[in-house]
């Protein structure tokens, strides 16, 4: 049984090491390898299900990776609740997407390579969800981040792509540092006490105990420890201000955004939060921040979306949006919400990606104000993109409504700032949906229709996986997705507060809808009375330019001048200095030897002379 | 059998030398068949003192003895503990591999075989010996060869850049030496020995007194070839001016003489007066992290940019000596490991592709993936090794530095966790650069290597990096019974 799960992680590495030393000319066979291999993977998922059932107590195995005294770190693997049920995303969503990218990639020059990494993402973001340790967590994190810098990348001939790629691995880097410094904090504090382990179940249960000798230092650590882990969250999760990443990923294959956005990646932070709870919760302070931080981005990514036209970066900034709707929940110590969202915005969330995939396939344009009655033209991609939009929206009874729902109870039991905040930010998701299905997916202004032309050429690899996605949207809320996370506390709440959410989300898609399809103008002078605001959301609140200032005057300006500081004081000054003050002094000496017995007798006399005077002054 | 193998080690090499002075200049094929030959014997023998390198009694194995001076207690004495072990095999791999890259050479191939095997040997003569004599003779051996290396198969301001490292490194070895002779007199055995000096030292330090003075000379001197800030300046010049086998020995195992010397002398022979210093070296480590890591940010020459790189990694591993304890010693021997060949795989790298460009400027490349993959996927893993990415033994051998450091360095612990942030950002600026985006020109004979043995040095060393970074337990455990020893006699 738990070498099943031990399988679950390895079949997707080995079709990854597979496919580049077997298939690297052989596309097809690449791609039905980290598609197979992947379906086993969620296939073992269901039986490892079906034979734990949601297991009371973690299972727990492991072998000895680094074993030195002081000092040992395991490769193990956790399961509970929480990692089955992310198994069954990563795995069942990731398969889906898989299959969809046969199709999609099948013209690209570098399908193998594409798949390849694509399975290799698979197997790191497995590991995330089964590692036993920090150390483990850790490696797979960063193995996550390059995959995510190989596929983001993937068409490096583009220069946006391979910068994109680039910024992607780096900005999340910056947030994988801060993860390591936490680590070795609370590492080197648990090694002070004579406990030093990177194991989960032992640091939670260390930590009971401390917490309930309520240690004043203690505390003060843990709130350092837990912020410093909770930037690498923020990297890989894009809470502010660590977002600036996942919108210019847009620049790989549609698919690899779906799959960054629904099943890998920026699920990683939020499944770290709900890992570690035990860690964060210890600290009231630690909480705080997190749903603040998450708080912010939900609403400033929203205010973004509001105004963006390519079809891609709508999702991105809603993928950003929710993300941070996702670890407020956290913040507001309800875990079991938290991931119940993120199961069910995996579903539609992949949906409206790899919807929007096929219009960019079928189009080729990403710019919503090209594009018009789709719903109509490729009826299959519209109606499950449909789908997707009312779950994200939180439409009753469609996914998204259930789980938001349960967010929004939270955070009226908790803080009413939060809550209001929350709910602009679903007025804001219905706005920017609704514009973006009027503009693109409803015909034309008067509904006249050109060409009546269904989308016929796309294959059912790709509409296969939308409907299944689609199906999931629609009912996704109704699985029993909350059982596997334990409930913290129980936020029970008035009814008003569902309804005032449910308002806030379907008056907004609606009149969006109404005032996009049918008052086109009236929409044009809003915007431009608000001119100076669009601005501001164009320009996505100016956070890249203040990152490129930083960039360009504080490292490279330094870089500079270590760069100057070596050419003139280490090498020129110092080194050349000293060469040509050993010549120089060698010139000066070298005319002391002139050749002549005079000369040299006169010096050996003076030597001696002042020797003499030198050792009458001593013996005084 | 074993101690014979390791007294051969440096021996094959040399004695290839020799004979290839007595074939004619002509048959270039022959000089090239010999120098792989040799240092594929010695690489094949170390391979198997690897295997057969016995884990338990941890210390020091494989011991030969032959008398030399014994007047003076000189003998020529060689074995291998768990440190010299991993660093000779380092050696083992970097010389092979360089043998192949060294296949480039087009001119007086025989002069340039022979000082290539003659340095190949000292290495494995610093490494192997037991006698502070002949350990200091190989030093001194090897930096002599190194000399008409750069000097003539070099390109680009190779005198001065030979002649500075040639000085740079003589000094330091100089000021060593007067630490090293100081040390003799001051054991009072009358013997060059180093285990019985060890032994001497543990029944009967010398004073503290002593040790404060004596210790700068040893740390210092060999802190020059250690690149250790401010006195690295030789290096990334240097490497940017020899030819790639030669910055590929350098800059892997060369270079890490230096730390290597300063735990086998200064950290066995005077730990009090290390205690004192080390803190210096700490800071001054700190400050080789980050300065070269930014220096290396505004690099536009390929091999500028490895060598400032190569001199803040060398910021870890004297990080890691100057926290005097076992975790950080032990993560920073397999980090000297790990960095030699991964230093060595981007010198080749950087080599290759000056061959088929014939320019090593970054703002002049571009695109080179489309036409080289193999040598772009070879890149972008080296340059994700040296970020400290899991996968590679770098990542392992970090983490056991920043896990030792954690306790008394704290604040250069924290500095060193962000300076591999700025190694991402010097590197990756480099791969999207180099290999990515739109072609810069046609780059008409840029093309992959096509055989697999063309290949090997790089599969060989990626492959090595590879290996450890899966399963790190397999230099671990050979390196930290001798740690644990070395520290645990002070």
């Amino acid at each position: 049984m738990i070498l099943m799960a031990w399988a679950i992680l390895w079949i997707p590495f080995l079709a990854a090491v597979a496919i580049p030393v077997f298939f690297l000319e052989r596309p097809k066979a690449a791609g039905w390898t980290a598609t197979g291999a992947l379906f086993t993977s969620f296939a073992l998922s269901i039986a490892l299900l079906a034979q734990l059932g949601i297991p009371a107590k973690p299972v727990e195995s492991s072998v000895p990776w680094i074993l030195l005294p002081g000092v040992t770190v395991e490769f193990g693997i956790l399961i509970n609740g929480l990692t089955l049920l992310m198994l069954l995303i990563v795995t069942g969503v990731g398969s889906l997407i898989f299959l969809y990218s046969q199709e999609y990639m099948a013209h690209d020059k570098g399908t193998p390579r594409y798949f390849a990494c694509l399975s290799f993402f698979a197997f790191s973001m497995i590991g995330i969800v089964l590692a036993n340790n920090f150390v483990e967590m850790f490696i797979f994190w960063e193995l996550v981040g390059l995959s995510s810098y190989l596929l983001i990348g993937h068409w490096f001939e583009k220069p946006e792509a391979s910068e994109a790629g680039k910024k992607a691995f780096l900005t999340t880097r910056v947030g994988d540092a801060g993860f390591l410094l936490g680590i070795l904090l609370l590492f080197g504090w648990l090694q002070a006490g004579g406990e030093g382990t990177f194991n989960f179940l032992a640091i939670e249960n260390l930590l009971d105990g401390i917490r309930r000798a309520g240690n004043g230092e203690a505390a003060f650590l843990l709130t350092v420890a837990g912020l410093l882990i909770f930037l690498g969250v923020m990297g890989k999760s894009g809470q502010f201000p660590l977002h600036v990443w996942l919108p210019d990923a847009m620049e790989g294959p549609t698919p690899v955004s779906a799959l960054i956005h629904a099943a890998t990646m920026v699920a990683a932070g939020v499944f770290l939060l709900a890992r570690l709870f035990f860690l964060f919760s210890v600290s009231p302070f630690v909480l705080a921040v997190v749903a603040a931080i998450g708080t912010f981005t939900a609403f400033f990514s929203a205010s973004i979306a509001l105004v963006q036209t390519d079809i891609k970066r709508i999702l991105a900034y809603s993928t950003l949006s929710q993300l941070g709707t996702m670890v407020a929940a956290l913040g507001l110590a309800n875990p079991q919400a938290g991931i119940f969202h993120l199961g069910t915005h995996a579903f539609f969330k992949a949906l409206l990606f790899l919807g929007a995939g096929s219009v960019i396939h079928k189009l080729h344009t990403q710019d919503i104000r090209q594009m018009s009655g789709i719903l109509r033209k490729m009826p299959v991609t519209g109606w499950t993109f449909l789908a997707g939009t009312l779950a994200l929206v939180g439409i009753f009874p469609f996914a998204g409504f259930w789980s938001k729902e349960e967010i929004l109870m939270t955070a009226w039991h908790q803080n009413l700032l939060i809550f209001s905040f929350l709910l602009l930010t679903v007025l804001f998701t219905a706005v920017y949906m609704g514009r973006l299905f009027a503009v693109a997916f409803l015909p034309p202004e008067g509904g006249k229709t050109e060409s009546k032309k269904k989308e016929g050429d796309l294959s059912w690899l790709m509409k296969g996986p939308l409907v299944v996605l689609g199906i999931f949207s629609l009912l996704g809320g109704i699985l029993p997705l909350k059982q596997f996370v334990p409930l913290e506390h129980d936020f029970h709440g008035p009814f008003f507060v569902t309804l005032l959410g449910l308002l806030a989300g379907t008056a907004g898609f609606l009149v969006t809808v109404y005032l996009y399809h049918f008052q086109p103008k009236r929409i044009r002078q809003m915007a431009a009375s608000l001119g100076p605001v669009t601005k501001v959301l164009e320009k996505k609140y100016y956070v890249d330019e203040v990152y490129n200032a930083l960039i360009r005057h504080g490292q490279d300006r330094f870089a500079r001048f270590c760069d100057l500081f070596e050419q003139i004081v280490v090498v020129e000054f110092y080194v050349n200095g000293t060469a040509r003050a050993t010549r120089w002094a060698g010139d000066r000496l070298r005319k002391l030897q002139t050749g002549r017995v005079q000369f040299y007798v006169l010096l050996f006399s003076a030597g001696v002379t002042l020797l003499a005077y030198g050792m009458i002054l001593w013996n005084r | 059998m074993e101690p014979l193998v390791l007294l051969l080690l440096p021996l094959v090499p040399l004695v290839a030398a020799l004979t290839l002075i007595f074939i004619p200049r002509e048959k270039t094929e022959l000089f090239r068949k010999i120098t792989l030959a040799a240092t594929s014997i010695s690489f094949a023998g170390t391979v198997f003192l690897f295997v057969r390198f016995p884990l338990d009694p941890a210390g020091t194995h494989f011991i030969f003895r032959m008398d030399w001076v014994p007047a003076l207690g000189i003998s020529y004495q060689t074995g291998v503990d768990g440190i010299g072990l991993t660093l000779t095999l380092l050696h083992a791999l970097v010389s092979t591999s360089g043998a192949f890259i060294s296949l480039w050479i087009k001119e007086r191939v025989k002069e340039y075989s022979i000082f290539y095997l003659v340095l190949v040997a000292s290495i494995y003569g610093v490494f192997t010996s037991l006698d502070l004599f002949f350990l200091y003779l190989f030093y001194e051996m090897s930096v002599i060869p190194m000399y008409p290396l750069i000097g003539i198969w070099g390109s680009q301001n190779k005198v001065y850049a030979t002649t500075k490292l040639t000085i740079y490194i003589t000094t330091g070895a100089v000021l060593a030496l007067a630490g090293i002779l100081s040390l003799y007199g001051a054991a009072g055995l009358q013997t060059f020995d180093l285990l019985a000096i060890r032994e001497a030292l543990n029944v009967q330090p010398v004073g503290i007194e002593y040790e404060r003075w004596i210790t700068p000379f040893l740390l210092f001197g060999f802190g020059v070839i250690a690149s250790l800030w401010p006195l690295h300046s030789w290096s990334p010049i240097g490497y940017a001016a020899a030819p790639s086998a030669v910055s590929m020995l350098h800059a892997g195992v060369l270079k890490k003489m230096g730390p290597y010397l300063m735990i086998r002398l200064v950290l066995t022979f005077l730990p009090n007066g290390a205690r004192l210093w080390l803190p210096l070296i700490a800071l001054l480590a700190t400050v080789n992290i980050l300065y070269a890591a930014f220096a290396a940010i505004h690099q536009k020459d390929l091999k500028f940019l490895i060598g400032f790189s190569s001199v803040s990694h060398m910021g870890y591993v004297l990080l890691g000596i100057a926290c005097f304890n076992e975790t950080a010693l032990t993560g920073t021997i397999l980090l000297m490991f790990s960095h030699g060949v991964m230093a060595a795989c981007a010198f080749a790298l950087v080599g290759f592709i000056y061959e088929k460009t014939h320019t090593r400027m970054i703002p002049d490349l571009g695109g080179l993936g489309r036409k080289m993959p193999f040598i772009s996927v070879c890149f972008v893993m080296t340059a994700m090794a040296s970020a400290g990415l899991p996968g590679f033994s770098n990542f392992v051998s970090e983490l056991l530095i920043f896990i030792g450091a954690w306790r008394d360095y704290r604040w250069p612990a924290v500095l060193a966790v962000l300076g591999i942030l700025f190694t991402s950002v010097y590197l990756l600026r480099a791969v999207r650069k180099v290999f990515f985006g739109p072609l810069t020109r046609d780059w008409k004979g840029a093309e992959d290597p096509k055989t697999l043995l063309a290949r090997l040095p790089f599969l060989l060393l990626l492959g090595s990096l590879l290996l450890f970074g899966f399963w790190p337990e397999g230099l671990l455990r050979v390196i930290q019974p001798s740690a644990a020893l070395l520290l645990g006699g002070s």
